[in-house]
């Protein structure tokens, strides 16, 4: 969907898709050519992309793609639809907790010390922030903002061990 | 200010600020419960914790504000909690700076007069301390609002005002409880940003109080106040 978003904003070849996926989306994983061939190619059979013709020149990205009514629909349908709002009911955090409780093992340094290595990645997104460009910093404040969520869990946890601790012995 | 005529080397192998075993109650309630905590000059410490923990008024203790029942608190390698509170008062003006939740500017001054009242405070001459003062408004993204009341200033311009106050003198120490407490998101960012940024600058040493993590992660490092006594983490400094 990211690639076809992109192609809404202008008629590209592959090579320029790849390079702006990279830039926004990658992250330090650039997607492979082949994948954005691949993509590009399947867009064309749904009728989402057209294919432009082939400029003369040799290798595979001579073919400049162009979004479609179709597609410009889906981007737009996509970009409108809120994701699914995961109560992420089953994480390691919270098994580790319960676990601990009913082993008898010291649930709150297990807490601690899950705080510290949160406040630890916080520190490090924070830093990325001051110094990167501002679209960095979008994805930095995402992490903090999910990681700020999981320290409020933590500490309201921690503060309720002890008839946590019953009721799960119970 | 005071590093200028090299007073404030730190004299305990880096320490600039230490409290040990820090004993206070409120009435019956007690507030701090053998709190220890020593902080080294230039790093950026994070004191986090509940409400009600005792995180305040362990800021308050080691600024000299409040004094414990017992314990003691060392400055650049001197007892602060023992010395008389004329010579305390001289120390929280000179070598001290404060940031609180609400900016708690002076609202019959204008904000260059604000910068500039700790300035004012030590003795230097109102020309001297107001072209010093207006030094801090572009550093601080705070152009053009030199001559402002604080009614004509939103919460963020306000605290980044009280900001430029706390560290117009040149502090070793700046103490902030809860700076951006009172502001939104954005604005908090900023003063966080421009906080951090230029005590670092300027070498100052930050004690900083707050229950939010994304302020805290500002920090080298924090410590969490629990019942009145400091918890280590295993948090490392950067």
């Amino acid at each position: 969907m990211a690639l076809l978003g992109l192609l809404d904003r202008e008629p590209s070849h592959g090579y320029d898709l790849k390079r702006d996926y990279d830039a926004y989306f990658g992250r330090g994983r650039p997607v492979p050519f082949g994948q954005v061939y691949a993509t590009l190619a399947r867009l064309a059979r749904d009728g989402k992309a057209i294919a432009g013709e082939a400029e003369p020149g040799a290798g595979p990205d001579r073919k400049r793609y162009a979004i479609t009514e179709t597609g410009k629909s889906e981007v737009e349908a996509w970009l409108a639809e809120p994701i699914p709002a995961e109560p992420y009911l089953q994480t390691d955090l919270f098994v580790k907790v319960v676990l601990s409780l009913m082993l008898g093992r010291p649930a709150e340094e297990y807490l601690d010390a899950q705080r510290a290595a949160h406040l630890r990645r916080m520190r490090e997104l924070t830093e990325l922030k001051q110094h990167d460009s501002l679209v960095d910093a979008l994805l930095a404040d995402h992490g903090l903002f999910h990681l700020e969520a999981d320290l409020r869990w933590i500490d309201l946890t921690a503060a309720r061990l002890a008839p946590l601790a019953e009721e799960v012995a119970s | 200010m005071n590093r200028a005529n090299g007073s404030s080397v730190g004299k305990v192998g880096g320490v600039i600020i230490e409290g040990r075993d820090l004993v206070l109650s409120f009435g019956e309630t007690p507030a701090l419960r053998g709190a220890s905590l020593s902080v080294r000059r230039g790093e950026i410490i994070a004191v986090m914790g509940p409400s009600g923990s005792g995180k305040s008024t362990l800021l308050h203790c080691l600024a000299g504000i409040l004094v414990p029942a017992s314990g003691e608190v060392y400055f650049d390698g001197q007892r602060l909690d023992t010395i008389r509170e004329a010579e305390r008062s001289r120390l929280r003006r000179d070598r001290f700076g404060f940031v609180f939740q609400f900016g708690q500017l002076v609202p019959e001054l204008t904000a260059e007069e604000n910068v500039a009242l700790p300035l004012l405070l030590g003795g230097m001459r109102r020309d001297e301390a107001l072209q010093e003062a207006r030094g801090w408004f572009g550093r601080l993204e705070l152009e053009g609002m030199e001559r402002h009341r604080t009614g004509e200033m939103s919460g963020g311009q306000s605290q980044r005002v009280a900001l430029a106050r706390g560290l117009v003198a040149h502090p070793d120490v700046l103490f902030a409880d809860e700076p951006t407490g009172s502001l939104d998101s954005l604005s908090g960012e900023l003063v966080m940003g421009l906080l951090t940024r230029t005590a670092r600058e300027e070498g100052s040493t930050v004690i900083l109080v707050t229950h939010e993590p994304r302020v805290a992660a500002y920090a080298d490092r924090e410590v969490i106040v629990r019942d009145g006594r400091v918890t280590t983490t295993a948090a490392a400094a950067r």
